[in-house]
């Protein structure tokens, strides 16, 4: 039997060194849950248990079942006729087989019908489910709806949808974006109202909706009129309806098996999901940052079949009487490959955990009865998670069209046509660094962190750990890039215009490269660490540091440098 | 023809269906490496990964989809190793309500003749079943006896090589089976067996059922444990099981009734005579001519060494 889970040592090796117990305990209330519930674990050995075994059902029937459908998935995807969408018979089996192994709630409690998991392990799932069928994730991904209602829904909300999508009875999709406002959500103008009775009712117009034909909506309209800005939005729930049109499905470049959907809501009923006025600057914000670390995961799961798939071909395909992985040439290549893979995947997890360690103090924050150390816990991990989700999906996303580029290029031509799966690996990758925010506002969402150091303290915390003696020395260079960060970072927020305000532009521009420099960094750290713990895993880890090396001491120039000539001339050059 | 202990108890539920599903944990055939023979030419079972047989799986399928569509219980049976347990797990795991081991070393060498007795003992022993299903063969004998063998000795009808079932009521039940060429639909009595062929697509692992059974054992498995000292009260904890649900049951051949004379070696006339390693080789070619002397020639040869007619 093929397995996705057993098959990858990263993935293994992740998930036994990721430290899960914290987040296991507080999630099973220190294992109280299992006097409870039947399924639940009675201790960290039994949770981390669960989660591999779990991971090896998902991972086989990745393998077995969903990979073997996904060429027909993409060549004939969904469709649009009279009004309704219809998915290919066989993205529908893939959605019967993930409910029938009862994965359609992974994140939600014991109390639904969930399986209580931590966000890390639904992640790898997500991952593996992306390595089989990109397109199959946008829909096993939209977990991330009820999620959503689980944190800011009512009781009744959550009583009554959150068993629904636990047993795959209801599926979701979150409706953000407009014909008008895409990465400029607080200007949506979707109108939300109330009759007499109180009832909310929805009117105007979505875009770019993924499922768009799904029988429950999460919606951001404007609810408080006269406002323009994020303050005026709300999140409201609706379900399918007759008032609720679908008007057309996207004719897309990838991602062929999801329908993505322009929707029009005429006087559609709905309900206020929260409080209003927090729809964007609250949830939406929450929502967006877990369907980022889901595109992520897409983006690696993708990588991780391109890379494979390249890996097989370099091995069988003879050129000069040798297998073309035994030329400098290629060998780079796969080598650069993977080590890019394994960067993000451990950029990754590294994510999940902080984000699990953030939603469980937040829970204890607005739940119960914290403790001072607790709130400061909740805090700290807020932050960090705000600056790695972003770091993480500009990292993965681009790694991942790096990734599936030089696939199609190992394959020669043979990897332009369609006989073999790597173009549609480049196809599929090519949105995520698109959608949930482009990696331009990625680096928006990220640099307000590096420029404050939030990551600072976990950065010194893995400088800290132990590593052997021939580690040593890409453990010194990491600390001196490290020291340059912090004088790029001193550069930029003291760099001053002609007249001596802030140089507000200077530091827009040179954000992408601060982030980065701050990637190659964190990522070495993370790499070392993991090198350090397994000794196969150190020449990954050495490779990415001695490549990163020049790549940030470019950028380092750059931002040191202090050129502004673009701000001044880029229309001379744009315009010529 | 129906025996007393098959009589079919429906109660106040018109469709309450009692299924009973044998399956068999076997070596992994298909998936064969460099050391999965001994050199004296049987199965080195230590070196190919135990595994639920495939049809087997199909066979449980149906049952769970015959639970799904009506109100059936499904009992989950196997003989064999203590290890076997592992498969009534799988099963439990799929939505089956009820796992059965039957091991006993007086049953060690059984044939399809000593293995079916044995198997319509445990039918018989459970009593009111209305279904047996089978996979039509396992991948280590191939023999596809065992299934009709466990119908003639229960003394009810069978249908082998069914793909679905059409419809099922007290009773009664309609399957559809192939046949070479084509298929057709057989309306029986029930109780009755089916064998089970690779038609439906077995269902994944529930992954919440399996968070729940992984913890389900025999009470053997707890012994065995108890003596490797990693659990202090093996009664203690065969009755935690119990009040759970988890604990397996566990019949020997004395608690199925068998006769010792029918089980095991005593109870299987079949005799290996010589165990052979078959190395498929390509032998001499020979052409014959397109025309009517070639073809006569030829039909001439088959005939003679018996190979036609």
């Amino acid at each position: 039997m093929l397995n996705y889970f057993s098959d990858n040592q990263d993935l293994q090796f992740t998930l036994k060194n990721l430290e899960l117990a914290e987040i296991s305990a507080m999630l099973e209330d220190n294992y109280r849950k299992a006097e409870k519930y039947e399924a639940a674990p009675e201790d960290f050995q039994d949770a981390l248990d669960n989660y591999e075994r779990s991971l090896k059902v998902i991972g086989e029937i990745a393998a077995e079942r969903i990979e073997a459908r996904s060429r027909e998935v993409d060549l004939n995807g969904a469709k649009f006729k009279d009004g309704k969408v219809t998915y290919n018979p066989l993205t529908v089996q893939n959605l019967e087989d993930l409910t029938k192994a009862g994965l359609m709630g992974v994140m939600l409690g014991h109390e639904y019908g969930g399986l209580n998991f931590p966000v890390s392990v639904y992640t790898m799932m997500t991952e593996i489910v992306s390595r089989a069928d990109a397109s199959l994730q946008n829909i096993f991904g939209l977990q991330d709806i009820a999620e959503t209602i689980n944190f800011f829904g009512n009781d009744e909300q959550k009583a009554h949808y959150l068993p629904l999508f636990a047993a795959g009875k209801v599926d979701g999709a979150m409706d953000l974006t407009e014909p008008d406002y895409g990465s400029d959500l607080q200007s949506v103008r979707l109108r939300a109202y109330q009759d007499e009775n109180g009832q909310w009712y929805l009117n105007g117009m979505k875009r770019f909706i993924t499922n768009g034909c799904a029988k429950v909506h999460l919606v951001l309209a404007r609810s408080e009129e006269g406002t323009t800005d994020g303050r005026g939005l709300s999140m409201f729930i609706c379900e399918a309806c007759p008032q609720l049109v679908v008007r057309r499905i996207e004719d897309k470049m990838g991602i062929h098996g999801v329908a993505t959907c322009e929707l029009q809501f005429n006087d559609v009923p709905a309900q206020l999901c929260g409080k209003r006025r927090l729809g964007l600057i609250r949830y939406v914000m929450s929502l967006m940052n877990g369907a980022r670390v889901a595109i992520s995961a897409q983006a690696v799961g993708i990588a991780e079949a391109a890379f494979r798939q390249a890996r097989k071909y370099a091995s069988e395909r003879e050129q000069f009487k040798r297998s073309i992985d035994k030329f400098p040439a290629i060998y780079s290549m796969l080598s650069s490959m993977k080590v890019r893979l394994t960067a993000a995947r451990a950029l990754l997890y590294e994510t999940t955990r902080v984000v699990d360690l953030r939603n469980a103090y937040t829970h204890i924050v607005e739940h119960g009865t914290p403790t001072d150390e607790q709130r400061a816990k909740q805090k700290y991990y807020t932050k960090l998670a705000a600056q790695l989700t972003p770091m993480c999906k500009a990292l993965a996303t681009e790694s991942a069209n790096s990734i599936a580029y030089d696939a199609i290029q190992i394959h020669g031509g043979t990897g332009y046509m369609r006989d073999f799966n790597a173009e549609r690996y480049y196809r599929d990758a090519r949105i995520t660094n698109i959608y949930e925010g482009t990696t331009q506002l990625q680096v928006v969402a990220a640099i307000g962190g590096v420029v404050q150091r939030d990551a600072d303290t976990r950065i010194k915390e893995l400088f800290s750990t132990m590593v052997p003696y021939e580690l040593a020395e890409l453990k010194d260079k990491l600390a001196g890039l490290h020291a340059k960060q912090l004088e790029a970072v001193k550069f930029v927020s003291e760099k001053r215009t002609d007249d001596g305000a802030k140089d507000t532009a200077y530091h827009d521009l040179m954000a992408r490269n601060l982030v980065e420099m701050e990637t190659y960094i964190f990522v070495g750290l993370l790499l070392l660490r993991d090198g350090a713990a397994c000794p196969e895993r150190a020449p990954i880890a050495e490779r990415y540091i001695l490549d990163a090396i020049p790549e940030f001491e470019r950028r380092f120039a750059v931002v040191t440098s202090g050129d502004s000539q673009l701000i001044k001339n880029h229309r001379d050059i744009i315009d010529y | 023809m129906f025996c007393a202990f098959l009589l079919i108890k429906h109660g106040g539920n018109p469709v309450s269906f009692h299924l009973l599903v044998f399956v068999k944990q076997v070596p992994d055939t298909q998936n064969i490496t460099g050391d999965a023979m001994t050199p004296e030419g049987t199965v080195n079972r230590a070196a190919l990964p135990a595994i639920f047989n495939p049809e087997d799986l199909n066979a449980l399928e149906l049952a769970l989809q015959l639970k799904d569509r009506y109100q059936a219980h499904v009992t989950v049976a196997t003989m064999g190793m203590p290890a076997a347990a592992e498969v009534l797990r799988q099963s439990l795991y799929r939505g089956a309500d009820r796992g059965v081991l039957i091991t006993d070393r007086a049953l060690a060498g059984a044939d399809t003749l000593a293995t079916s007795y044995t198997l319509s003992c445990v039918a018989k022993k459970l009593g009111g079943i209305d279904l047996v299903l089978c996979g039509r063969q396992a991948i280590d004998g191939d023999t596809a006896q065992v299934g009709p063998q466990i119908a003639e000795k229960l003394h009810i009808p069978q249908i082998c090589y069914v793909e679905e079932v059409r419809s099922m009521e007290p009773g009664r039940i309609v399957a559809r089976r192939a046949i070479e060429g084509g298929y057709e639909v057989l309306s029986s009595p029930l109780p009755a067996l089916l064998t089970v062929i690779d038609a439906n697509e077995p269902r994944p692992v529930n992954v919440k059922r399996m968070m729940k059974y992984k913890r389900a054992r025999t009470p053997g498995e707890i012994d065995a444990a108890a003596k490797k000292g990693e659990i202090a009260d093996a009664e203690a904890c065969k009755a935690e099981l119990k009040a759970r649900g988890l604990l397996l049951d566990e019949f020997s051949a004395a608690d199925i009734d068998a006769l010792p004379n029918r089980i095991g070696f005593p109870g299987s006339p079949t005799k290996v005579k010589q165990v052979m390693s078959v190395v498929l080789t390509a032998g001499e070619a020979k052409t014959v001519s397109a025309d009517a002397a070639g073809i006569a020639g030829l039909m001439h040869e088959l005939i003679s060494d018996h190979t036609l007619g």
